[in-house]
């Protein structure tokens, strides 16, 4: 395997980590205030829809980012209301966002487009195109750090730069600022929030509301960046992936950034099968390479990585006690 | 005292959730620099109009003055605003948050927080001096003693500049010497002119620390005295509405046989941890055997073993034949057939099915017994009657079986347990905490039903954390710490001191003063293998 067919891995790696870095990082600020999401993967695939016809429709892709995140954040308040005003099941609610999404978006794009539960194609403007960083042509004959300069680190779309600035910012938030202490502790003892005159309700609602916006964003990569309008199920799996990554990183950002470049990477190889062949020097079955990163979903999430302690109050809706 | 306004007035308060009045039309003053107390028992309202003060529950009716100015509380930030902490019986910490963490929370000073955490550290060193609040900044909530978390509770209060501190039940989880300290530590602040609300159901704390005493009895306000011309008989009459009898009244202890002998008993959790380290005692019929101890020292494991809920290594024997520890035989199904009837710790969790009706809770572990059955079925009928005869007998109130467990006061439940576990005319009664959370008139009769039964030459293990309630009812006092028995003493001529130091883990007597000693102790014991407490 050459140097360029290595750079073409981990470029396809940084592609495919994005959304699920993403989804991480929402599910990390909801699941840190004490709101698990299994809902990641309908929020995801809503903004998927969305993003897409919006760019479709009005050939703007930023409109089209904007209608996902709008629809993802719909959901969130949705799952808000249901689990910390009418302090429901958690899960519950997040199962039926992902059914809602499954069905709904097909449903919409049928009636809309009748393409089969699909959107058009987007073209120009209606995608977000990548981008070549400053000097990356001058220095590409530059050893090493040419190719790696233009090859992986250039040439992506906006969002996945911001994906990756979101991890710093994530754990400058979380660690450095009122919120991000507030934000932890609802997660870990609501009473002591609570008693402490600050609204549980409140926090809650905007770490939902920012998991919205980040399930948004990266629904819209998936329709407007990797590929060129929805498919039915597009988000496959992904925010599910994504839940496991979350734990696998210990609700950590840096880590969220570490896990999900594995899944990242596992998907990547996935789509390279003569790679593996001339490497290794046998032909694995595409399937198997395929189902990589589920296999690993499972052996992280049947705790084969060690122990890892969700946020103590994860899940459970905060009830005043007498 | 005319000239001065009172820290806090309440006029009028009352509060009901749903059809159960909590609060009715009560008034009271507190004036500044006294220490006020506010006793009654489980469910008088004493939390919940403290609550109402903290701004947790909003008041159906009345008024709130605050140092003579009328003040409206609508929520916790109002409370603090007004300069009212409050250190909840069941601590509000962020357990994986730093000390510094904790007390900043809702405090911040800024949206970044570096400038606050270093503000916060500044002033706790200086409030660590003012009032013996000394604990570590940096140290996480989980790895300090339940002492420590107190203090820190307390800092959290002082720290937003709180004058007015209300206690809810601060001693339940003390050991004797972290309670003494509290109390030096309520005087300092008493003496720095700030007013303190001690809501506590312990009589002793009531008339040792107080200035003056409210008394409540369900719902309402009976009382209001200066404590120097009140006594404990007079406020526990008041609390319960009739005389109630304070000290136990038992004839001397007539031992005859051993019924329980324990040699070299060793328990292991399922965490590795080494529980019980080799204790050996015996127990005679007609006798009670109290082990005292701060909570967390192997006695919940001791029990649970003895009881057949879990296993361990050593030899027990019943009334010389042995007992099964580990085998086929070492389940508590086992050990009823053997006499021995068990009275668990936690009765929420051990002791009852709370959302089953209080005449299936009275066979639980009896179920078997052929005389419930009509062939494959169970008799319902003939349990239900029995179960209205038990809950009679044992002045269960309201004696209706078909009442959800949960329905009942914890008195109330604690004696539907004992009615289950004493009916069966066991050789041995295991009892676990027997009136955690029970008021006084049910303690009364539960203690009297215990000595009952040792007067009818039952053995009986006593496990508590209420050192009173050991020195009262045991004719063996046994001292568990760390695992080990620290040494067994006779209740006529031990003392509180010394079985609190027991407690702590100091056997001999030191020259230094007590409370130091402990302090020591426990500082040693919580950067060691801590034994943890809670």
């Amino acid at each position: 395997m050459d140097f360029l067919t290595i750079l073409q891995v981990l470029d396809s790696t940084i592609r495919l980590a994005t959304p699920l870095l993403l989804a991480c990082l929402a599910g990390l600020f909801s699941e840190r205030a004490g709101i698990f999401d299994i809902g990641l993967e309908g929020k995801m695939l809503a903004a998927a829809f969305f993003s897409a016809a919006v760019a479709y429709m009005t050939g703007s892709v930023w409109l089209g980012l904007l209608a996902g995140i709008a629809a993802s954040m719909a959901l969130s308040a949705l799952h808000g209301i249901a689990s910390i005003t009418f302090q429901g099941n958690q899960l519950i609610s997040g199962v039926a966002i992902n059914f809602l999404a499954a069905g709904m978006t097909v449903l919409i794009a049928q009636d809309w487009f009748s393409q089969g539960g699909r959107t058009p194609s987007l073209t120009g403007a209606g995608r977000f195109n990548s981008i070549t960083l400053p000097f990356a042509e001058s220095l590409q004959s530059v050893p090493i750090l040419g190719p790696i300069y233009h090859d992986l680190i250039s040439g992506h779309t906006i969002l996945v730069y911001v994906a990756f600035l979101m991890v710093p910012l994530t754990w400058w938030i979380l660690f450095r600022t009122r919120f991000g202490l507030r934000l932890r502790a609802v997660g870990e003892n609501p009473a002591a929030v609570d008693t402490a005159g600050v609204s549980v309700v409140g926090l809650r609602f905007a770490a939902v509301g920012i998991c919205g916006i980040l399930c948004g964003v990266a629904g819209a990569y998936l329709a407007t960046a990797l590929q060129a309008g929805f498919v039915k199920d597009m988000s496959a799996g992904r925010g599910y992936i994504a839940l496991a990554a979350l734990i696998f990183a210990k609700w950590r950002p840096w880590y969220a950034l570490m896990s999900t470049m594995l899944f990242g990477f596992l998907q990547a190889i996935a789509l390279r099968p003569d790679l593996i062949q001339n490497t290794i020097g046998v032909k694995v079955q595409v399937q198997l390479l395929d189902a990589l990163p589920y296999i690993l979903t499972v052996i992280i999430l049947a705790g084969f990585v060690g122990k890892a302690i969700p946020p103590r109050a994860g899940g459970e809706p905060y009830v005043k006690e007498r | 005292m005319s000239g001065t306004a009172p820290a806090i007035e309440l006029k009028g308060i009352s509060k009901a959730f749903g059809p159960v009045q909590a609060n009715k039309d009560i008034s009271i003053r507190v004036m500044p620099g006294t220490i006020h107390g506010i006793i009654g028992e489980n469910g008088a309202g004493k939390s919940t109009l403290m609550s109402i003060l903290y701004g947790f529950y909003k008041a159906d009716k009345g008024e709130v003055f605050i140092n003579g100015t009328k003040t409206e509380i609508p929520d916790s930030q109002a409370a603090i605003a007004a300069g009212i902490g409050m250190v909840f019986q069941h601590f509000k910490l962020v357990e994986n948050f730093t000390v510094v963490e904790n007390v900043i929370l809702g405090a911040e000073d800024g949206a970044m927080l570096t400038p606050s955490i270093a503000k916060a550290r500044k002033s706790l060193k200086q409030l660590a001096e003012e009032y013996e609040l000394n604990v570590d900044p940096d140290a996480k909530i989980e790895d300090l003693s339940v002492g420590h978390q107190q203090r820190v509770e307390i800092l959290k209060a002082l720290y937003r500049q709180a004058d007015i501190l209300i206690l809810d039940e601060p001693t339940g989880v003390l050991t004797p010497a972290e309670a003494d300290h509290l109390f030096r530590i309520l005087d300092n602040l008493r003496n720095e002119g700030k007013t303190i609300i001690l809501i506590t159901h312990k009589l002793r704390e009531i008339m040792e620390y107080t200035d003056t005493v409210s008394v409540m009895r369900q719902g309402e306000m009976t009382a209001t005295v200066k404590t120097a011309e009140t006594s404990p008989e007079q406020l526990a009459e008041l609390m319960v509405g009739r005389k109630v009898l304070l000290r136990v009244d038992k004839k001397p202890a007539a031992p005859g046989d051993v019924v329980l002998s324990v040699k070299d008993l060793k328990v292991t959790d399922g965490a590795g941890v080494e529980r019980v380290k080799g204790i050996s005692f015996d127990i005679r019929a007609g006798e009670i055997y109290g082990i005292a101890g701060v909570a967390g020292n192997g006695q919940s494991e001791l029990m649970e073993v003895l009881g057949g809920m879990r296993t361990g290594t050593g030899t027990i024997s019943l009334n010389g034949e042995p007992v099964d520890l580990t085998g086929k035989y070492s389940d508590g199904q086992s050990r009823r057939a053997r006499g021995i009837s068990h009275v668990p710790e936690d009765r929420h969790d051990e002791g009852l099915i709370l959302d089953y009706t209080a005449w299936e809770n009275t066979i639980f572990g009896y179920h078997r017994d052929p005389k419930w059955s009509s062939g494959p079925l169970m008799n319902n009928a003939a349990i239900i009657q029995e179960a209205e005869a038990k809950m009679q007998r044992f002045d269960v109130r309201p004696p209706i079986p078909t009442l959800k467990a949960k329905s009942f006061s914890g008195g109330n439940q604690q004696k539907i347990v004992l009615a289950r576990e004493i009916e069966k005319n066991p050789d041995l009664l295991l009892v676990g905490q027997p009136t955690r959370g029970v008021d006084i008139g049910a303690i009364e009769f539960i203690h009297q039903e215990i000595i009952r039964l040792r007067d009818e030459g039952k053995a009986i293990l006593l496990v508590s954390v209420e050192l009173d309630e050991i020195r009262s009812l045991s004719d063996r006092i046994a001292v568990m710490f760390d695992g080990k028995i620290m040494g067994e003493r006779d209740p006529e001529t031990t003392d509180e001191r010394e079985l609190g130091l027991m407690m702590a883990g100091i056997s001999e007597e030191p020259d230094k003063p007590a409370w130091k000693a402990v302090e020591e102790n426990l500082e040693a014991v919580e950067h060691g293998e801590a034994p943890k407490h809670g």
